[in-house]
């Protein structure tokens, strides 16, 4: 009997970014199958942005492969795009346009069909209807975080690449967040990468998880699998064990590459 | 409509909801050109009695001022329609949008086209209706005349909104100021004829000084030159491109050295 892989969603060998003297990413390796959450995680300065811009083609890496849904995105990222999209809380929506002038711009932009449908269905699932007419500038920063999450769906798109989906949100609206991610992937199986610092949100949402330090993959598994090799309660504590250097995660790590 | 003419479309009705919803945006692309204007529309009321040439070629100077409006406008409408995405922090959203250069250029070249529009031909009714003078008098040329500018004024924003791109919010002033650099050679109020030779030939491989020599020989001799005409037209096209693959060429560099990442945030 043949078994088959489907070719994963994301995937990336050996990708290396360099600013001069200064390794940004480091021969960084990982593949998402179709559906999964991969979780990018790391203190700042660690290369997850770094990543996620290749990922979209806004960074040309010094080195390596991407591929997205089997397309080269060194060569045909254009054709990748439209089934793709992107959140981040440090790149803004225009804020003098209104809510649904900024989803009728991106609808078209990503060649939604029916864009007018799409922004009225968008709009009750993300609970941003009763603001569709104010500007983007003029709006909370919940709101906002509603608003790029609408955009960043707007395509329903197959590949979701989250920086830090719920910064700056009070626990409620982060929750609700959360929740509504998990539901979009259940529904619609997309792959979603997140890059985040909260290690709560990573444990809820993630199948696995890449621990990076200083660009380069200092460990990967399950959230369960991490917790249980760091020999701690939660994410948390395996993140402070990678950034502070301790632990028995690190005891294992070590052996392994003595071992090899 | 094809993908590439819905992502143009897209941006461009991008920009008409900031005008409407800012009016105040669109006014200083009719303020400093009325301002210019009503100045220049006086003198040449001033030195009519008194100059032969501007006697013989009344609107001389009016036509020059306003034409020249048409590469300054040109140039700042392009840079402001580029601008417009660094301001609001979104050059990483719409870079990461299936929209491509050349797509992105068209819109804001329209973007920019339109905005031209609006703030130069209530100026040019307004030379009417104060100094009974209309540009429109100068004919069909007149048509040869705006494209060819706008063209070259397109070349120098796109290049301009590229090196935005690359350096930063801080090559700002250069989108506003580099045009100007061009004035004394390109022959707005006095014949090319009077700048030494060297001078001459730089002047000679713009397009501007074509049409400037163009619009007096229009107004002086009522005579039109279709074959300067023509060598400006294929310049703008060459300038075009040219400005263009500067635009392509900062991208590139951008997109290699992060300074997209970094615009938007």
């Amino acid at each position: 009997m043949t078994v088959v892989l489907a070719t994963p969603s994301i995937e990336v060998k050996h990708l290396r970014k360099v600013y001069g003297e200064i390794v940004a990413v480091d021969d960084l390796t990982f593949a998402v199958p179709r559906g999964a959450v991969l979780g990018l995680l790391g203190g700042n300065g660690a290369g997850k942005t770094t990543t996620i811009a290749m990922l979209l083609g806004l960074l040309e890496p010094t080195a390596g492969d991407i591929h997205v849904l089997g397309i080269d995105m060194k060569k045909r990222r254009y054709a990748a795009l439209p089934r793709m999209n992107f959140s981040s809380p440090y790149v803004d929506l225009p804020h003098r346009l209104t809510v649904r002038q900024n989803l009728l711009f991106y609808g078209r932009l990503y060649g939604v069909r029916n864009v007018g449908k799409r922004i009225d269905e968008i709009a009750e699932h993300m609970q941003v209807a009763p603001f569709l007419d104010r500007q983007a500038g003029k709006l909370s920063a919940g709101q906002k975080t509603r608003v790029a999450l609408a955009k960043a769906l707007i395509n329903k798109p197959d590949v979701l690449l989250l920086d830090e989906p719920t910064a700056s949100l009070d626990p409620d609206t982060a929750d609700w967040v959360r929740t509504y991610l998990k539901d979009y992937q259940h529904e619609t199986h997309a792959t979603i990468l997140l890059a985040s610092h909260n290690m709560g949100e990573v444990e809820r949402l993630c199948d696995d998880v890449v621990l990076l330090q200083a660009g380069r993959v200092f460990d990967r598994g399950s959230p369960r699998e991490l917790i249980e090799r760091f020999g701690r309660e939660d994410m948390e504590e395996v993140f402070l064990d990678m950034a502070r250097g301790r632990g028995r995660g690190l005891d294992a790590l070590n052996r392994k590459e003595t071992a090899s | 409509m094809s993908g590439s003419a819905q992502r143009i479309w897209a941006l461009v009705m991008r920009h008409i909801y900031i005008w409407r919803s800012s009016v105040m945006r669109l006014v200083d692309s009719i303020y400093w050109p009325a301002v210019q204007m009503v100045m220049w529309g006086f003198m040449t009321q001033y030195l009519l009695p008194q100059a032969s040439f501007v006697a013989q070629a009344a609107g001389v100077l009016l036509s020059g001022l306003l034409l020249w409006e048409v590469v300054v406008r040109g140039n700042l409408s392009l840079s402001i329609a580029f601008l417009e995405e660094m301001w609001s922090r979104n050059l990483g959203h719409l870079f990461v949008s299936p929209i491509r250069s050349w797509e992105m250029a068209t819109g804001i070249i329209i973007a920019a086209l339109l905005r031209t529009l609006l703030g130069l031909v209530p100026v040019s009714l307004l030379a009417w209706a104060f100094f009974g003078f209309s540009i429109y008098s100068l004919g069909l040329p007149l048509i040869a005349f705006f494209a060819i500018l706008q063209m070259f004024s397109w070349s120098i924003g796109l290049a301009m909104s590229g090196m935005i791109m690359r350096v930063g919010q801080s090559a700002e002033s250069f989108a506003w100021a580099a045009v100007f650099i061009l004035l004394p050679v390109s022959g707005v109020y006095y014949p090319i004829t009077v700048l030494p030779h060297w001078m001459q030939v730089i002047s000679y491989g713009l397009p501007p000084a074509y049409v400037f020599e163009g619009m007096r020989a229009i107004l002086a001799e009522k005579t039109v030159h279709w074959d300067m005409l023509g060598i400006a037209f294929g310049l703008s096209v060459v300038y075009l491109v040219v400005g263009f693959q500067v635009f392509q060429w900062f991208f590139r560099l951008s997109r290699r050295a992060g300074s997209l990442l970094g615009q938007g945030e």
